[in-house]
C-alpha cells in the first residue's frame, strides 16, 4: 500500500473521529435535558407536563423513524443554514447531530427511569425541589446507565458516519466506498473495515470501563 | 413557632380521609375519619394489616400524600394546605426512614448523610462536621467512606437514621424500618431509635405490623384496620385491655399466650350441658403481676385450677402477665369475682368438657 494511501487512511480516521465526537458532544448536551424531561414529565411525575411530554415524544419518535440516509438528504436546506454549506465533513456533522439527539434522549430517559422510585420519594421527603432531585439524585444514580447509553450512541454514530459520503462528507466510510468499492481496491476496503472494528472495540471497552467505575451498586472486592 | 391548642400534640389528625381515584370510574377509600393526636417527644406505634392504610397515613404527615378531607397539622402547621417552599420547609423538620432504606447507591455513607443538608443549603463546612457527627452517633464511623452496597441491612438502616436526623427534625417517621431486618438486627435498630428519642426528645411515629416492635419501644399506639383507627391510646392500656378484635388478634401473636391446640379445638363459646370447665384469661396488672394469687385463690375457695398457658412481660418499665386457666364451669363466676376483687382483669374465652 502506497504512502499516499496510508495518509488517506489516517486522514479519514481523524475525519470520522471529528464528526462523531462533535455530533456526540452536541447530541449529549441537547439530548440530556430532553431525556431527563421525557423521563420526568408524565402525569403525576416530578415535572408533570403530560401534553408537552406527549408532543416531544412524538417528535423524538418521528426523527428516529427516518432512515439516516434519507435524513441526510431531507435536511440539506437546514444544514446549509447552520453550517453555511451543505457539502463536506463539517456540514455532515449537522445530520449526524440531528440523528444523535433523539437517540441519546431516549437512552437517557431509559437510564433515568431505571432509578428506584424510592430514592425520589426519599428526596421529596427531605424537601428537595424537582431540580435538586434531578441534579442530586436522578442523574448521579443513572450515571452507569447513561454512560452505557452514550457508548451505544457513539458506536451507532460511527456507523452513521459512513453514510455522509452522500453529501460530500469524508471519513472512513466515504474512503471505503470511493476507493475500496468504486475503484476496486480491496486492500483499502480491508483496512477501512479493520480500523472501524478497532474503533468500535475501543469505544465499547472504554465506555464499559467508565460505566464500571461509576457504578457503585454492586460491592467490589476492595482487598487488592 | 405557633403552638397548637392541644398541648403536647406534635402531629394532629383531624377527621382525615383519603380516597384514591381509580382507573375508569369510582375510587378506593384508603382512610376515613382519622382523628389522632401524636404526643410530642414520645414514640407512637401504628399497627395494622397490609393494606390497612398505615403508609398512606404516615405519608400525609410530610405531605407526600394530600388528604382528600380533614386536616393534618405538624407543629401547628397545616401540611395539607402547604405548597412549594412552605411544604419543603415542613419536610425538613420531618425526617423519614424507609423499609428499603432508599440510600443513594452512588454516594458513600457520609455523602448520603450530607444529602439533606445539601438540599437545605447548609454551608459546606458545616455539612462535613455534622455528617461525621451523625455517622458516629449511629456507630458507623469506621464505614463512613463505604458505599451502601458494601453494608449490611442493619448498617444501611443506621445510615438511613443518620440521614433522617441531618436537618435536625422535630419528628421522625419510620415506615416498616425493621421489616427487612432479622430479629437481632431489628432489636439494635429499635434500641437506636429509642436512644435517639430519649436523647433528642424527638417525636417518633412508626409503622409496623409486628406487635413486638410496639411493645418494645412505643409508649403510645394506634391500631388501624380497613382505613379506620379502631383503637388508640397508651400501649400499656391497649396491651392489657384490648377492645377491638383486630387488636386482640395482633396481641395473640405477641403475648405468647395461646391455648394449647387440643384445648382450643374442643373449646365452645356456649356453656355446654353437664360438667364442663370454664376457660378464663387473666391479665395481671402492675405490681400484682408476680403475686402468687392463683395459689391463694385455690386455697381460699377450695378450687381446682388448671393453668393452661401463661407469660409475664414488660411494656416499658411496667410488667404485665397473661394467664389462661380453667376452673369448673359452675364455679367460674366465683373465681372471676375473687380475681377481680384483687384488681385483676378476667375474660371468659369459652368452655371445654
Ligand atoms: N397510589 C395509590 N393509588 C391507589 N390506591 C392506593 C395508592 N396507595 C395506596 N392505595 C390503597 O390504599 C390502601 C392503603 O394502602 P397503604 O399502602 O397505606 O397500606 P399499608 O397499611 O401501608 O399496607 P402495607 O402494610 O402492605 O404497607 C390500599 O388499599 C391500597 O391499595
Ligand atoms: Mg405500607
Amino acid at each position: 500500500m502506497s504512502a499516499n494511501l496510508i495518509h488517506m487512511l489516517i486522514d479519514a480516521t481523524w475525519q470520522t473521529l471529528y464528526m462523531v465526537a462533535v455530533a456526540a458532544i452536541i447530541g449529549a448536551v441537547i439530548g440530556l435535558p430532553i431525556g431527563v424531561f421525557l423521563a420526568c414529565s408524565q402525569r403525576g411525575e416530578l415535572l408533570s407536563a403530560p401534553l408537552v411530554n406527549r408532543v416531544l415524544g412524538i417528535v423524538v419518535n418521528a426523527t428516529r423513524s427516518v432512515p439516516f440516509i434519507i435524513l441526510v438528504v431531507a435536511i440539506i436546506p437546514f444544514t446549509r443554514m447552520v453550517a453555511g454549506t451543505s457539502i463536506g465533513t463539517t456540514a455532515a456533522i449537522v445530520p449526524l447531530t440531528i440523528a444523535a439527539i433523539p437517540f441519546i434522549a431516549r437512552l437517557i430517559e431509559n437510564a433515568i427511569r431505571e432509578v428506584d422510585a424510592g430514592l425520589i420519594e426519599a428526596a421529596r421527603a427531605m424537601g428537595a425541589t424537582p431540580l435538586q432531585i434531578i441534579r442530586k439524585v436522578l442523574i448521579p444514580e443513572a450515571l452507569p446507565g447513561i454512560t452505557l447509553g452514550m457508548t451505544l450512541a457513539v458506536v451507532s454514530l460511527i456507523g452513521y458516519s459512513a453514510m455522509v459520503g452522500a453529501v460530500g462528507g469524508e471519513g472512513l466510510g466515504d474512503l471505503g466506498i470511493r476507493y475500496g468499492y468504486q475503484r476496486f481496491m480491496p486492500d483499502v476496503m480491508a483496512m477501512v473495515v479493520i480500523i472501524l472494528i478497532v474503533l468500535v472495540q475501543l469505544v465499547q471497552t472504554i465506555g464499559e470501563w467508565i460505566a464500571r467505575r461509576v457504578d457503585k451498586r454492586a460491592p467490589r472486592n476492595r482487598g487488592a | 413557632m405557633q403552638r397548637e391548642t392541644s398541648a403536647g400534640a406534635a402531629i394532629l389528625f383531624d377527621d382525615v380521609g383519603k380516597t384514591y381515584p381509580q382507573k375508569g370510574a369510582g375510587s378506593v377509600m384508603a382512610l376515613e375519619g382519622i382523628s389522632l393526636e401524636v404526643p410530642a417527644g414520645a414514640i407512637t406505634g401504628i399497627i395494622g394489616r397490609s393494606g390497612a392504610g398505615k403508609s398512606t397515613l404516615m405519608r400525609m404527615v410530610n405531605g407526600l400524600e394530600k388528604p382528600t378531607s380533614g386536616r393534618i397539622t405538624v407543629g401547628g402547621r397545616d401540611v395539607g394546605a402547604a405548597h412549594g417552599a412552605a411544604l419543603r420547609e415542613i419536610r425538613r423538620e420531618v425526617g423519614m426512614i424507609f423499609q428499603h432504606f432508599n440510600l443513594l447507591s452512588s454516594r458513600t455513607v457520609l455523602e448520603n448523610v450530607a444529602l439533606p443538608m445539601e438540599i437545605a443549603g447548609v454551608p459546606r463546612g458545616q455539612i462535613r462536621t455534622r455528617a461525621s457527627d451523625l455517622v458516629a452517633r449511629v456507630g458507623l464511623e469506621k464505614l463512613a467512606n463505604r458505599y451502601p452496597a458494601e453494608l449490611s441491612g442493619g448498617q444501611k438502616q443506621r445510615v438511613g437514621i443518620a440521614r433522617a436526623l441531618a436537618t435536625e427534625p422535630k419528628v421522625l417517621l419510620s415506615d416498616e424500618a425493621t421489616s427487612a431486618l432479622d430479629p437481632e438486627t431489628t432489636q439494635t435498630v429499635l434500641k437506636l431509635l429509642a436512644d435517639i428519642n430519649r436523647d433528642l426528645g424527638l417525636t417518633v411515629l412508626l409503622i409496623t405490623h409486628e406487635m413486638a416492635v410496639v411493645r418494645d419501644i412505643a409508649s403510645h399506639m394506634a391500631v388501624i384496620d380497613g382505613g379506620r383507627i379502631v383503637e388508640a391510646g397508651e400501649t400499656y392500656d391497649i396491651f392489657t385491655t384490648p377492645q377491638h378484635p383486630t387488636t386482640r388478634s395482633f396481641l395473640s401473636g405477641v403475648t405468647g399466650v395461646t391455648l394449647p391446640r387440643f384445648i382450643a379445638e374442643q373449646m365452645v363459646t356456649e356453656r355446654p350441658e353437664g360438667p364442663a370447665r370454664e376457660v378464663i384469661r387473666i391479665t395481671f396488672l402492675g405490681d400484682k403481676a408476680t403475686d402468687p394469687l392463683l395459689a391463694q385463690m385455690s386455697a381460699a375457695l377450695g378450687l381446682d385450677v388448671n393453668i393452661l398457658a401463661g407469660a409475664i412481660e414488660e411494656i416499658g418499665p411496667r410488667p404485665f402477665g397473661n394467664l389462661l386457666i380453667s376452673v369448673p364451669a359452675d364455679r367460674g363466676a366465683e373465681a372471676r369475682s375473687y380475681l377481680e376483687t384483687h384488681q385483676q382483669r378476667t375474660e371468659v374465652l369459652g368452655y371445654v368438657r
